[in-house]
Formats: structure tokens, sequence, C-alpha cells
């Protein structure tokens, strides 16, 4: 037990296994969330297989797969970061914390040129190109945007998270005898990865 | 009992950064094994392959980065009746349109 653990121990009472089960059963309607539009994505994908296939080969793959590494790199560095804490190691932890949200932006500015690109050849939700294309590319390119936008929404979230768990961090609230708070912006980090280790393959990968 | 004594490690701090670094590359592994085998037909199963492949990845995040291999085991009955409900969504809405 940590001396920290120790003075506040006598005082404040904590759970930090209720605090880690409540933080799941918030990833639970995440998995709603997203499973409700997987659900839509799988049997579209079904129904309209060639359509969808063929709207897969425009989506640039090299976008895709750089941003899976990215992201799979900032959950090991989130991973590190709580590994650390435990380990009293608070600069480490916190640098940690920073290279994590580092890799968030280096994300979403990998998405923005993404979408900026596919904006500029005419498709997005509702443009003139993209209703002259099949039912199935129609609803592809819909749940593309649909999807990848709210996962994106999801990593702009984490970085906020992140970043006041970082300043608390660096305060000392969040320290090797207290470090809970960290621990549940880490379970919704990797959640996000994980959507993104099925969105992957789904849009960048299926042609 | 293995368990029991990654559970002490966690609360103790004794937690190595050694394999988080190994799943780190077995995920980086598998993404590139996903994006080489596109190249290669299999025709119905390239999208159940890159499933597949997608669940290793996820199982290892999951048991690692979320340290449900070192919860306490009701952690791990709860994301299974979540999971199993997802399934079942699944399931149901395929089968309403196979027989369509």
């Amino acid at each position: 037990m940590s001396s920290a653990e120790h003075a506040v121990g006598h005082h404040v009472h904590r759970d930090d296994e209720g605090a880690r089960l409540g933080m799941w059963l918030f990833l639970f309607t995440e998995l709603l969330l997203f499973g409700g539009m997987f659900l839509i994505y799988s049997i579209y994908h079904y129904v309209h297989q060639s359509e969808f296939h063929l709207a897969a080969k425009q989506l640039n793959t090299m976008f895709g797969t750089l941003n899976t590494f990215i992201l799979l790199t900032s959950s090991l560095t989130m991973a590190l970061s709580i590994a650390a804490i435990q380990k009293e190691k608070k600069a480490l932890s916190v640098f940690l914390q920073l290279v994590t949200i580092l890799f968030a932006v280096f994300f979403m500015v990998n998405k923005y040129f993404e979408w900026s690109a596919k904006i500029q050849h005419g498709i997005y939700p509702g443009s003139e190109e993209l209703l002259m294309k099949s039912n199935g590319e129609i609803l592809f390119f819909g749940l593309y945007y649909l999807m990848t936008g709210l996962h994106g929404l999801h990593v702009i979230i984490g970085v906020l998270i992140i970043g006041y768990m970082t300043i608390g961090t660096v305060k000392g609230k969040i320290n090797s005898g207290n470090f809970v708070r960290l621990e549940a912006a880490g379970l919704y980090w990797h959640l996000v990865d994980i959507i993104w280790i099925f969105l992957f393959p789904l849009f960048y990968l299926i042609v | 009992m293995s368990q029991n004594n990654l559970n002490q490690d966690l609360q103790h701090g004794n937690v190595s950064y050694g394999l988080y670094f190994l799943v780190w590359f077995a995920l980086l592994v598998l993404t590139g094994l996903s994006v080489t085998v596109v190249g290669i037909d299999f025709g119905k199963f390239t999208v159940a392959i890159a499933m597949i492949v997608s669940c290793v990845k996820s199982y290892l995040v999951l048991t690692v980065f979320m340290h449900l291999k070192s919860e306490n085991p009701v952690f791990r009955i709860f994301v299974g009746v979540a999971l199993f409900f997802l399934v079942v969504s699944f399931a149901l809405l395929f089968s309403d349109y196979s027989f369509m």
C-alpha cells in the first residue's frame, strides 16, 4: 500500500472495483449504440454485396491502415500510462498520456484529409454525384460517414477526457494510490480502439 | 491461483510494460496480416476471415489492455452477457432476412 493510499484510507471510503464496474456498464451502452449501427451495416452488406464491394474500393486503404496503426499504438501508450502511475512514475505517466493525446490528434488530422478528399470528389451524403450511384453505394457511403463520424466524435471526447486526467495527474489528484479515474479513461479509450478494429476491415478491406 | 497473483500484481503495481508491448506487437502483426490477405480472393469467406481477425484483436485488447484477465470474474460474466445479447440480435436479424 502506498503512502498516499495510507494517508486517505482512514477517512475516505472508496470502491475502485465498483467504479470500474460502473464504467463497464457505461461501455455496454456504447456497445448498444455502435452495435445497432453494425447491425444495419451487416444487413445492407448482405443485401447489396457487390455494390458494397464496389464502393469500398473507392476508399483509400492507406489512410485506414495508417489510422489503425496510430490508434493501436495510442492504446498501448494509454495502458502504459496506467502501469507507470502504479509504479509511482508520475512524469512518465503524464508523458505517456500526452503521447496518447498526440496520436488521437494525428488520427483526426488523417480523418480530416480523408474526408476532405472524398468531399472534393463530390461524395458526401446527399450530393448529386452520390445520388446518381446505386442504392447499395449510397447506403455504404451514408454508413461510412455516420459510423466513422460518430467514432471520430468519440476520439475527440476521448482527447478531452484524457486531457482532464493528465491535469489531474500533474496536480497529484491521480496518483499511485488513487488512479481509478485514469483507469476508467483508459477503458473508454480502449473501447474506441475496439470499435475501430471492426470499422477498419468493414469499410476499407471488404474490396 | 495465477489470476489471484495477477490481481495482486495489479494492486501492488507490479504490472509489466513488456506484456503490453507484446500485445501491441501482436495487434500490429494481425493488422498487417488482414491488409495483406485482402489481395487474396477467398470469395465468400473474405468478410468472415476479416471478422475473425478483428475478434482475436478485440480479445487481446479486452483481456490485457482492459485488464479483464486480472479483474474479478463478475466483470467477465457481465461482458459475456452483453456480447451474448449482441450475438442474439445478429442471429435474429439474419434469420429474419434469410427467410424473406
